[in-house]
């Protein structure tokens, strides 16, 4: 039963994790980037684009090359998240704009995209497919370790994921280092704190939020990719996604900003998640309750955090401001 | 002893929207010389240098560099051409260390902060500096922030720096300290460039000076040719009579009674300790001290906008009522006992003002309570605004203009204005004329001198020893949220002023 | 010299001084027509029919029946209530997007309201008491991140995040709580039968007392903003807390005091949906307005006016959107994608409002 909650609340947590990395690598540039939620929807679909073409090219689903059905989704899944990034960067970094309104609009688009592309996809290419499923491309995607079944609860809880769950607690490790132990990491967090700083240190702000940026939403498109290509198996359902491009968002404070604190806390708020599940005789009404955990458990977080006024444990100085060098 | 040119600047000229800051700027630096840059608030001396620097970009001329035509569009370009400058305000980032604030922004092989803390350490032994590397910045002082802005230039091998009003923040000692650290790296061969106002340190430190004015290149003299009187001159453009018309106080009243007043700051330092002084109606009291020294506290306890310690006293006496307790009202308290206390802030934009309202509206910033009903009369305040825009001579298209758009000089004369208009009891002012050019500075001290003899008691915190001396009736010095002597403006000395500046204080100095 | 970067930059961004009101507004009025041209282009793309067949049918949708017009004025007057709510604290320089979770708990007061106090009380008394409950708990629900906001300096855009999705739970609970019919999950139409606590309607128009009344809020909140002390205060608070600080505000209370409003605007938003409108509430009863609004207040530089004018441009395309998506079977978020790329066209524009850029002619080369 615990094997079961943990694994579960990891599977949960995995677009969290993606979610939270990437926003955290943005937001340590000092771009509060809540266009999240609609880029883990683009990096989704794309990835179910990129599968949907791969698996109708396929006479049968015996032919399917095992590299060819993980590099085409995920490649594609990339490729969209970049291009959210970028025009996140565009606008807020090239052309000033205000951050939060550019965001909410990311998230209306990359929402509807998914919605969209996930509802037409089958009309706009007139196959006779009766919905999308792809269950032969994401097998590959949910192929496990070896000796997951045979190892018990440990091959359970350590080794029952698909390769995208590792990767995801790899680049949180790695983000990790990155921002702590590099010189880009120490340009990086530079420039989110105080970019003019930054700037006149001879580091380009624009070049270092465009990066930062655009490998922050690879990153958690990256969840959406992992959320339908292995946790649901490959089908996309309308909104199936839900809300958790927000959590991932409250997530990044409830980590206080730290990749590798992610870990633990995407699984924890993945077990908050599902945790009604877990709990016997629960009214349907009273799960309801229980689903707000996350996010009640981020806003005390928050609320902590702002009281107790640790300058580590804020969030970056400049986050959320546009820089222009002339400013006087 | 300098011979090769460092830098040459030609024909700059930069403006921003219609402000004109550098007009056809020339100017040379030799190797291993000190080039004092001396000119006015406004002169164009920081957007001159900031040119020179990468942070802006020239709309024309030309900038040489070891007697090439270089283009410097950004801090990295002024890097590679061993140019360094040291801001005034700091460009550090306030959660890294110094170490890592030096470190920042230099790509050379591996990334290995152990070894970047060896080089920085030859560095700090070289000249002398006193730091500890891994200390934050937020934990430093102003002192600290300024070495390590100094090391991050020497240590990115910059030939040439820059250093904006490097001693606005720095006690005399440490201004001393800076001075022989400065002299080495000349003896060493750079070349260094020192943005000032203050003359006797344009003569002690410099070999040559340039002097700008309004954003024009007026001309460079040898320091051991110079003299306060010449520097002055080419400063002003023409001879200046700093002679203030300073009447005696008639009848002086006891206005303000300060005892006891203690300052605490949320960080546990003490900003005022132990501060006692009596304020008269009809006389102008002076406030002198380096900047940090308690003069903002002090003001702002008296305006009911900084929390002080129990024991703390401020009394003031009005005509119609009984003494009146200061200490514990806030601001809208001490308005309503009928207090009148004006006070012009030291950061005028950001406390005085709202940028983005115009004219109008930031006249009614004070009073738009005092019209009935609930919603804003906009009629005073419009014949207000128009008032001061004619009698202070404020540069503005108009009454509906954003307070923004218009230059320093005249943002501060519709401060002053505003605060001087209600006729206060009371008119506390914070460096009235930083950035006014002088005509504007003697509308004011005019201004201040009308209230006095109106029986305004009138505190008055000023930077320019010279104006303290010509214009108060007594000078109160402070030092260290301490005050180190009240002499009288008439009889005092710079030299006793200076001294009482600098007077050592038993207790440990507070930081900033 | 070693290896350095010579050649003079292509161009270089300056900050404008002001440029004249007609002008800025004619930069808008082509970025509005550049992104329309961009919309129908991937319209026709996927729907290979020509440009003027896509537009002519978004017309259609918009305004092609009388219900149609109504319809349209109906979403148009809600985003306008929802904007005008987030505005006063936008000025302010609080970033509320916690409006879609006060609507709701606006919304959820109203069915509280109608289902438990219905046909128990006389209905004129029922719907004031339903105005009061469902401002009040919106503007409770506001002044929370506020309060932390003014005491600790909370980040209040995440902190009305995360309520949202509270608020978004609690209804979820609130609808299995009073679902009817039982097992539905659903509460359904509320006092279907006796339509008690259901707003009147004037005359014959369903939709008329909402547009009335939104329009009324946006001529109150222009006088607010402009000609009222609290209006003024905010402002100031916005601009400068230490300014505000100076004159002897008390920033905590405007903060408080504006969330308040805020709030309660969304309360009424909230009320007109579950009481006027839908005569139900669900989890999507606002429907991402609360998002959609923070655009739209800012798109109109926080006038309240000119706001009326962007809620319609919003709302035109989304009818428009939803009317191809149905005519040519497209899945309805092709809305959601055009309102996108529209507000990117807008967003970005403001740039060349607020700067300019220098070309330069001549290149200088190093020897």
């Amino acid at each position: 039963m615990l094997a079961t909650l943990i694994q579960r609340a990891v599977m949960q947590g995995i677009p969290l994790l993606f979610g939270s990395t990437g926003e955290i690598l943005t937001e340590k540039s000092g771009n509060l980037n809540l266009g999240i939620p609609g880029i883990m929807y683009v990096g989704g679909i794309s990835g179910v684009i990129g599968a949907f073409f791969y698996e109708g090219s396929l006479a049968a689903p015996e032919d399917a090359n095992p590299f060819l059905a993980i590099s085409i989704p995920l490649l594609c899944s990339i490729l969209g998240s970049l291009i959210m990034g970028l025009i996140y960067c565009f606008l807020t970094v090239t052309l000033r704009a205000n951050q939060n309104v550019t965001g909410l609009a990311i998230t209306t688009f990359g929402v509807g995209f998914g919605n969209f592309f996930g509802g037409s996809l089958i009309k706009l290419v007139d196959t006779d497919i009766p919905s999308i499923s792809l269950t032969t491309t994401s097998n590959f995607f949910r192929t496990t370790l070896p000796f997951a079944d045979s190892t018990g609860w440990f091959g359970k809880i350590f080794l029952s994921y698909g390769f995208l769950a590792y990767a995801a607690i790899i680049i949180a490790l790695g983000c990790s280092f990155f921002l702590n132990r590099t010189r880009g990491g120490l340009h990086l967090r530079a420039v989110g704190e105080n970019p003019a700083t930054a700037d006149a240190a001879g580091i380009s702000v624009t070049k270092t939020k465009y990066l930062a940026t655009c490998i922050g939403s690879v990153i958690a498109g990256l969840g959406g990719l992992y959320y339908v290509m292995d946790y649901a198996n490959g089908v996309w359902s309308n909104d199936g996604f839900g809300d958790r491009g927000w959590l991932a968002i409250a997530l990044v404070i409830f980590v206080i900003w730290k990749p590798k604190f992610g870990i633990l806390g995407s699984i924890l708020f993945g077990g908050l998640y599902i945790i009604y599940l877990f709990i016997p005789g629960l009214a349907l009404r009273t799960q309801e309750l229980f689903k707000m955990l996350p996010y009640v458990v981020t806003i005390i977080v928050l609320i902590i955090v702002s009281a107790r006024n640790k300058k580590e444990n804020q969030g970056p100085q400049s986050l959320g401001l546009s820089y222009f060098r002339e400013e006087r | 002893m300098a011979e090769a040119l460092a830098l040459e600047l030609k024909g700059i000229t930069k403006t921003f929207g219609s402000v004109v800051a550098n007009k056809d700027v020339d100017l040379k630096v030799y190797k291993g010389e000190i080039l004092s840059i001396l000119g006015e608030n406004g002169s164009g001396k920081t957007t001159l240098m900031n040119m020179v620097s990468g942070i802006y970009y020239p709309d024309s001329g030309e900038i040489l560099v070891d007697g090439r035509n270089v283009i410097i569009s950004s801090p990295k370009d002024a890097f590679a051409y061993k140019i360094g400058m040291i801001h005034q305000h700091f460009k550090l980032v306030d959660v890294f260390t110094a170490t890592q604030n030096i470190v920042l922004g230099i790509k050379d092989g591996k990334f290995n902060i152990k070894a970047a803390e060896k080089k920085v350490r030859e560095i700090t032994d070289k000249y002398g500096f006193n730091i500890d590397l891994n200390k934050k910045i937020y934990e430093m002082s102003v002192s600290e922030k300024q070495t390590v802005e100094i090391i991050k230039v020497l240590y990115r091998g910059a030939d040439i720096l820059i250093l904006d009003e490097p001693t606005a923040v720095l006690t005399p000692q440490e201004t001393q300290k800076l001075f022989n650290i400065l002299r080495k790296m000349k003896q060493d061969g750079k070349s260094i460039i020192i943005i000032t106002h203050k003359l006797h340190e344009v003569l002690e430190i410099s070999d040559r000076v340039t002097i700008l004015r309004k954003g024009m290149y007026v001309g460079t003299v040898d320091t051991k040719d110079a003299t306060e009187q010449s520097l002055t001159e080419m400063m002003m453009g023409e001879k200046v009579e700093l002679n203030i018309t300073r009447e005696e106080p008639k009848a002086p009243i006891e206005r303000l009674v300060v005892d006891n007043l203690t300052v605490i700051k949320g960080d546990g330092t003490v900003a005022l300790d132990n501060i006692h002084f009596n304020a008269y109606g009809g006389e102008i009291l002076g406030v002198a001290g380096i900047s940090g020294c308690g003069q903002k506290e002090l003001l702002e306890s008296i305006a009911g906008l900084q929390v002080t310690t129990k024991k703390s006293s401020i009394l003031y006496k009005p005509d119609d009522l009984g003494p009146q307790q200061l200490v514990g009202k806030t601001p809208k308290e001490i308005r309503k006992l009928g207090v009148a206390l004006s006070f012009v802030p030291e950061d005028r934009l950001g406390m005085g003002l709202v940028g983005d309202m115009d004219i109008i509206d930031n006249m009614m910033l004070r009073s738009y309570k005092s019209s009935r009903g609930y919603f804003l009369n906009r009629k005073q305040p419009r014949s207000l605004a128009n008032e001061i825009i004619e009698n202070l001579e404020v540069v503005t298209p108009g009454a509906t203009t954003p307070v923004r758009r218009l230059s320093g000089g005249n943002v501060q004369k519709v401060l002053v204005g505003r605060e001087i208009s209600s006729a206060p009891k009371v008119l506390m002012v914070a460096y009235p004329v930083r950035g006014l050019d002088i005509n504007s500075s003697y509308t004011i001290y005019n201004l201040l001198s009308e209230q006095k003899k109106n029986g305004a008691a009138i505190i008055f915190v000023g930077e320019d020893i010279d104006v303290l001396l010509e214009l108060c009736d007594r000078i109160m010095v402070m030092n260290s949220g301490r005050i180190t002597g009240i002499v009288d403006g008439r009889t005092a000395t710079k030299e006793e002023i200076g001294l009482l500046m600098t007077k050592s204080v038993e207790r440990e100095e507070s930081n900033e | 010299m070693n290896k350095t970067k010579t050649h003079e930059p292509l161009f270089h961004i300056a900050k404008r001084d002001s440029l004249p009101v007609y002008k800025s507004w004619a930069i808008r009025g082509m970025a509005i027509l550049a992104a329309l041209i961009v919309a129908g282009v991937i319209t026709m793309l996927l729907t290979g029919e020509n440009p003027i067949q896509v537009y002519a049918t978004m017309f259609k949708g918009a305004f092609g029946t009388s219900r149609r017009i109504w319809s349209l004025l109906q979403s148009l007057a809600m985003l306008l209530c929802v904007a005008l709510a987030v505005t006063p604290a936008f000025k302010m320089r609080f970033w509320n997007i916690g409006a879609e979770g006060q609507v709701l708990i606006g919304g959820l007061a109203t069915a509280a309201c109608m289902i438990t106090l219905g046909n128990k009380m006389p209905n004129a008394l029922l719907i004031l008491v339903m105005i009061a409950a469902s401002m009040a708990a919106a503007a409770i629900w506001a002044l929370i991140p506020a309060f932390f906001k003014a005491k600790f300096n909370t980040n209040e855009t995440l902190f009305t995040l995360m309520m949202n999705y509270v608020a978004i739970q609690l209804v979820s609970y609130f609808e299995k709580l009073w679902e009817n019919p039982k097992g539905s999950s659903n509460i359904g139409i509320i006092n279907q039968s006796t339509h008690a606590g259901w707003l009147p309607t004037i005359g014959k128009f369903d939709y008329l007392l909402n547009i009335i009344v939104v329009l009324a809020l946006a001529v109150f909140m222009y006088i607010y903003l402009k000609y009222s002390k609290h209006g003024y205060e905010l402002t100031v608070v916005g601009e400068s807390e230490n300014t505000a600080r100076y004159i002897g505000l008390n920033v905590k209370k405007v903060i408080m005091r504006t969330m308040i409003l805020s709030g309660a605007i969304c309360g009424i938003a909230g009320l007109l949906l579950v009481g006027g409108t839908n005569h139900t509430i669900t989890t999507t009863t606002a429907g991402g307005r609360g998002f959609t609004a923070i655009m739209v207040s800012w798109l109109a530089k926080f006038n309240p006016i000119i706001m009326i004018l962007t809620a319609f441009l919003i709302t035109f395309l989304q009818a428009g959107a939803g009317e191809i998506s149905t005519v040519f079977g497209l899945n309805e978020s092709f809305s959601d994608i055009i309102t996108g790329i529209i507000i990117f066209f807008i967003i970005g524009c403001e740039f060349f409002i607020n700067y300019k850029l220098h070309f330069r002619s001549s290149h200088k080369e190093v020897k």
